[in-house]
């Protein structure tokens, strides 16, 4: 065996990212299968070949979950203020700016009011296209708010989390987001409200140990990452590579934290009828 | 204890083996002068460099091996306590440890995270890295807390929930949000102390209270400045500057407006003096909940959702 052959042959490379390229054509991650972008669009981003589910953000979920044009969003303007001027290998500043001018979003979430098959309804939709999907203070304080809205209007609440954790540029203030918006869903909870929490690909980190958990109902998408420590962190810990499907939505489902996983196709029907049984 | 000494802290050890070698010496040279001297020396050092520490050289305090734990706090600062075992769910985890004790004259339920002080030991904690049975075990003696009306401390100190298989397969996150959600809603006081590492989500997961302190040379952040390096920088060679970066210390935390009050710690930090740390942070502890107890249940669950409700900072 050479010198420069690897040794630890039970290491191997993280998963591959996905994200949709631009164009009219796209190979799907999963079975490399050419799809065109507005046969996509209407199969609600979901390969007609191999049922990928193509990870997408808030204005795709808002489309695909709420009833046509009844999206009203709340705190659009709420931006970061960069409290600790975070530096690292850039300006939080200028991460901020990146992120806004590529995405042209605000940050990582977005709140409105809507409804589901004519059944008004909070709703927030994450976006991991914008650092990661991370919570920090204005994804906190837009959950939060969003809480309040559903209480103050005896609405449902739902939130589509896709979210790699916390925010490291706001250090513990983005920590103290988790318990914010933990703490705020004891008030809906009291009042009897439903919250129903869609997991998709990813939720790991503060996200998944805040609200994405807590939902009366949690849905997974198939086969997202769900979990706590990322699997990456978890294979430095225990040395060896983890078994396949771990943290997957099938394996939380197995393991009790999940009550179901649902085609993205059939998300707005499920998430419907539950709402029909719990108010 | 030569071996657990830091780089900032050896000019005041060799200062004092100098004085103790010096006191050795004959009664008749007349040194007391100088002994003197360099006893005021040393003490001013201690000053300028503990006020002096940059936010690593806080990080390396609060991870300093002689550093009080949980349970030293416990036996340090309480009586009759009575510790109570197991998630009722899985088994019990000795990374969070808790019971009934007595503090002064008020009955309270203590629990917190807890290290090792040898290879055997941290083996046996965990290295204070709880699964998800130790925040299990922790929200059960919080509901018994809860129920027959006694206030709860919590002390905070690990690196970080256990990032481990299991951990994933029994749900690390939902039993910290759980406990996020039921700690908020505790018809009890809750008291938060950090006492040494508040690393994220592991940290956080019996972490929220009514009153949040932190002794002087702690930190508590999102990350460890090790991982944040390694993420932000590709690389673990900056965790100096992820530690001044992160803005974790005791000082920052209340400049934040996250913690409400600093505990200050003996000179040269708690393992200087683990009585006199316990003396100090019991005697805060009673005042707290003193004015805690005034408080109705309402209240209580009002002002901890209101708290954490206010942290953070965004431009509307």
């Amino acid at each position: 065996m050479g010198w420069f052959n690897r040794k630890k042959k039970h290491i191997a490379p993280t998963t591959k990212k996905t994200v949709i390229p631009d164009g009219q054509w796209v190979k799907c991650d999963d079975c490399g299968e050419l799809l065109h972008v507005k046969q996509l669009e209407v199969n609600s981003w979901v390969c007609l070949k191999c049922n990928h589910h193509f990870r997408i953000g808030s204005e795709e979920y808002i489309k695909i979950l709420l009833d046509e044009n009844s999206f009203k969003e709340t705190e659009k303007k709420m931006r970061s203020a960069n409290p600790l001027e975070f530096v690292d290998t850039k300006d939080y500043n200028e991460r901020l700016k990146t992120s806004m001018k590529k995405t042209g979003l605000n940050d990582a979430v977005r709140t409105g009011i809507g409804k589901i098959n004519g059944k008004k309804v909070a709703f927030a939709a994450m976006d991991f296209k914008f650092i990661g999907g991370s919570m920090g203070s204005v994804v906190g304080e837009k959950i939060a708010r969003i809480i309040d809205k559903a209480l103050e209007n005896k609405i449902p609440l739902i939130i589509v989390s896709q979210s790699g954790g916390a925010r490291m540029m706001e250090g513990a203030l983005s920590l103290m987001q988790l318990a914010k918006t933990s703490a705020r869903l004891t008030r809906l909870a009291d009042a009897h409200i439903p919250y129903i929490s869609i997991l998709t690909d990813p939720t790991t980190g503060g996200t998944t140990a805040s609200y994405a958990m807590l939902g009366d109902i949690n849905i997974a998408e198939p086969k997202a990452l769900i979990g706590f420590a990322g699997p990456r962190v978890i294979k430095q810990t225990i040395g060896r590579d983890l078994p396949k499907g771990f943290q997957r939505s099938e394996f939380l489902l197995e393991k009790g934290f999940v009550d179901m996983i649902v085609n993205r196709k059939e998300l707005k029907d499920k998430i419907s009828l539950l709402l029909d049984f719990l108010g | 204890m030569i071996n657990n000494i830091l780089d900032f802290e050896k000019p005041i050890v060799e200062l004092e083996q100098k004085i103790e070698e010096m006191k050795k010496l004959d009664d008749n040279l007349d040194i007391k002068e100088e002994i003197k001297t360099l006893e005021e020396k040393i003490n001013h050092l201690k000053k300028s460099v503990y006020e002096n520490l940059t936010r690593w050289q806080r990080v390396q305090l609060a991870r300093h091996p002689q550093r009080p734990y949980t349970l030293d706090y416990i036996y340090n600062m309480t009586e009759d306590f009575v510790e109570l075992h197991g998630d009722r769910l899985f088994r019990d985890d000795k990374a969070i440890v808790g019971g009934l004790a007595k503090l002064g004259n008020e009955k309270v339920m203590i629990i917190g995270h807890q290290k090792g002080r040898d290879t055997k030991s941290n083996l046996y904690r965990n290295f204070g890295m709880p699964n998800p049975e130790g925040y299990r075990k922790a929200l059960r003696l919080m509901k018994m807390a809860e129920k027959f009306n006694i206030p709860i401390i919590t002390m905070l100190d690990t690196p970080g929930a256990y990032p481990g298989l299991e951990a994933e397969e029994r749900g690390q996150a939902e039993a910290i949000a759980r406990n996020l959600f039921e700690m908020s809603k505790m018809r009890v006081p809750i008291i938060v102390v950090i006492i040494g590492e508040g690393a994220s989500g592991g940290a956080l997961g019996i972490g929220v209270g009514n009153r949040v302190l932190m002794l002087e040379n702690t930190w508590y952040s999102v990350i460890s400045p090790e991982s944040c390096s390694s993420i932000l920088w590709r690389s673990w060679e900056y965790k100096e500057q992820a530690a001044e970066a992160l803005k974790l210390t005791a000082k920052d935390l209340l400049e934040l407006k996250i913690i409400d009050r600093i505990i200050p710690e003996p000179l040269g930090g708690a393992h200087k003096n683990q009585e006199e740390m316990a003396k100090i942070l019991k005697e805060v502890l009673l005042e707290e909940l003193a004015a805690l107890k005034k408080m109705k249940p309402e209240k209580l669950v009002e002002d901890r959702i209101e708290k954490f409700g206010a942290m953070g900072v965004y431009i509307e």
